[in-house]
């Protein structure tokens, strides 16, 4: 089966009074029909920065430099604008992380939804609506013909939350890029999404990038992981390789700093000091200068140490088991 | 959506009380329109008859007491100077100042809102930049400055346009204006441009901040995701979310224009509102002075209330209550 979703090479630069800025750093990935890559990564290491490049969205000063970022075959990047913009929301959609500015506080929901089935479909305003009531039906919207009249202050943070999942489905897109959907959400809220985000896979067959700093979500979430330094990809495997054998020393951090998998009463392991400023990054592997295992051949940049299904940028890592 | 319309009658009621007291006590302290009026020659008994007759012996008070009987009895008083009822006058002169107001805004309203959604999707375009320097020039640049360059161009050099007054007047739907007929518009277009610089200029800023603002936002990024093109985003998204400052501003702006369109309608000999104000000041003709400006709080009044109903009509989420 073809990927849904694959990313080749994927660099993203933006242009500062400082010199450029690689926020995105030869990113590759794919993700099959129905899957879901956790796309793992502390602020500032490029992760949504992907999620804007795969849609086209790059505002200046930044600019896709290079890489293909292939939707069920088709290369993105060789569009013109107007093609791009025929894809987005039809074969490829976005969720943003803050439920509360994602929908325009003026319009009605079933409005905006409506415009969002005309602009690619041609039908009239009234079988608009009615996709948009069936799209709030699927997402477990309770009352969807009432919500489509409510204004967006109208409805609490975890209902707009699957508003806007609703609209990014109204096409049922091949792929949808979900920028930490839940993080503005309460934890219980944010279960009941991780729930219907995982059946609207299964249930329709789309590819999910999640976005997301938080290992715990993608742990029970995704089946693929992929984890971002810098503006690279430095490990990646399914979710189950990732997180019972992470074998980037990064990687390990992270997961050693997630309250819960500790005995409670001991102090949390951190990673010492902080990510790097990408704009002048210093050559050879970018954690070496806060991981434990670095040694002098770590000034070169690593390479795939590990195997093409778990793969990892690293001199040292850690025993695959 | 009732209580809040009493309360705003309500204080409606105080503001227009209010500003009769400063404006009459302003007014009496001016001095003594009889001085200006009489012939110099008149005797004393001449002076102190009249005097008595427009009531200005009596001590202040009693004369704002009778001012106010008068108001609640349907009378404003009576022009000095033109020895017509007030109010006569005021509505002679105010199809004018409305017709020139009218245009004006439109100019600036259908001139400024484009340029500023234009400046603001595209801010680093050299267009953008030009219109933002002509904006700075339309609301420094002094208006009757700028009057009086239009009249040396189109109508002295050029000839094309008359340099003042207004034209002829037609009736449609019962309705007269100078807005039917051609040579109405050959009269209003000059001064109505010159009466729209100042607020095209504001309207292009005010448009152009809120679109900049907007182009920022999730939603248009969301938007954006959906694959809306963006003339449709700017228009069916951002045009409602950037309308309440513009609209706050645009009913300010049409108050004091109509109220205060005094320059103009000087440089241009418009027979408008504000040449009349100016006239009865330097006339010190007080009933015209003291009931053309209570008529003015009314319209301010007004006009803000217009302004708050637009508003619940633009943002659900304004709902008109009484007390704030």
């Amino acid at each position: 089966m073809s990927a849904a979703l694959e990313v080749k090479g994927l660099t993203t630069q933006f242009s500062t009074r400082k010199g450029a800025v690689t926020a995105v750093n030869d990113v590759s990935f794919s993700v099959q029909p129905g899957r879901i890559l956790g796309l793992v990564g502390e602020s500032g290491s490029g992760k949504s920065v992907t999620g804007f490049s795969i849609m086209g969205l790059i505002d200046e000063p930044g600019r896709i430099i290079g890489g293909q970022v292939m939707v069920q075959g088709a290369d993105m990047r060789k569009m013109s604008t107007e093609e791009q913009r025929k894809m987005r929301g039809r074969a490829v959609s976005m969720v943003f992380q803050d439920p509360m500015m994602t929908l325009n506080p003026v319009l009605r929901v079933g409005d905006q939804m409506a415009m969002a089935v005309r602009v690619h479909d041609k039908v009239n305003k009234a079988a608009a609506w009615e996709r948009a009531r069936e799209a709030l039906e699927i997402v477990g919207i309770p009352a969807p013909r009432e919500r489509l009249q409510a204004y967006p202050h109208q409805l609490s943070g975890g209902m707009r939350q699957r508003v806007a999942i609703a609209t990014a489905l109204l096409h049922r897109p091949a792929v949808i890029i979900a920028d930490e959907p839940t993080t503005a959400l309460d934890v219980s809220i944010q279960g009941q999404i991780l729930a219907e985000v995982r059946r609207l896979a299964d249930d329709i067959g789309t590819a999910i990038v999640w976005v997301t700093h938080d290992l715990a979500v993608v742990s029970s979430l995704a089946d693929d992981i992929a984890v971002m330094y810098a503006g690279r990809i430095v490990e990646s495997g399914t979710a189950e390789q990732v997180i019972a054998n992470p074998r980037h020393p990064y990687t390990r951090g992270l997961i050693d700093s997630v309250p819960g998998l500790h005995e409670p009463g001991q102090d949390l392991p951190q990673i010492p000091g902080s990510t790097p400023q990408l704009v002048n990054l210093p050559s050879g592997c970018p954690f070496r200068s806060r991981c434990p295992r670095a040694t002098d051949i770590c000034a070169s940049f690593p390479h795939n140490t590990g195997t093409e299904a778990h793969s990892v940028l690293c001199h040292h890592p850690l025993e695959a088991t | 959506m009732l209580s809040y319309f009493i309360t705003r009658i309500a204080q409606a009621i105080v503001v227009v009380f209010a500003m009769s007291v400063i404006v009459f006590v302003g007014v009496f302290a001016i001095g003594n329109p009889i001085d200006v009026m009489i012939d110099p020659g008149a005797t004393q008994a001449i002076r102190e008859k009249l005097i008595a007759q427009y009531g200005l012996d009596q001590p202040l008070v009693v004369q704002y007491w009778t001012f106010l009987r008068n108001v609640f009895a349907g009378d404003l008083g009576t022009s000095m100077v033109y020895n017509i009822p007030v109010v006569d006058l005021v509505f002679s002169r105010f199809p004018a100042t409305l017709e020139l107001v009218a245009v004006s805004v439109l100019i600036a309203v259908g001139v400024g809102i484009p340029a500023g959604l234009w400046a603001g999707y595209r801010p680093d375009s050299f267009g953008a930049k030009l219109v933002m320097a002509l904006s700075v020039l339309g609301f420094s640049v002094p208006t009757f400055w700028i009057g009086m360059l239009l009249i040396m161009g189109f109508a002295v050099e050029l000839g094309w346009l008359p340099s003042g007054g207004r034209g002829d007047e037609a009736t449609f739907l019962g309705v007269s204006s100078s807005l039917f007929t051609l040579d109405g518009w050959s009269h209003v277009i000059m001064p109505a441009i010159n009466l729209s610089l100042f607020k095209m200029g504001l309207m292009i800023r005010l448009t152009r901040a809120g679109m900049v603002e907007a182009m920022g936002t999730d939603y248009v990024k969301f938007a954006r995701a959906q694959g809306l093109p963006d003339r449709q985003i700017v228009f069916s998204h951002i045009l409602r979310n950037i309308s309440i400052p513009i609209v706050t501003v645009l009913g300010l702006e049409l108050g004091s224009t109509l109220a205060f369109a005094v320059v103009t309608e000087s440089v241009f000999n418009w027979p408008g509102v504000g040449k009349l104000i100016i006239d009865s000041i330097l006339q010190l003709d007080r009933p015209v002075m003291v009931s053309y400006l209570i008529m003015v709080v009314i319209l301010f009044v007004l006009i803000n209330l217009v302004v708050d109903l637009v508003y619940a009509r633009l943002d659900p989420r304004v709902r008109l209550k009484g007390g704030a």
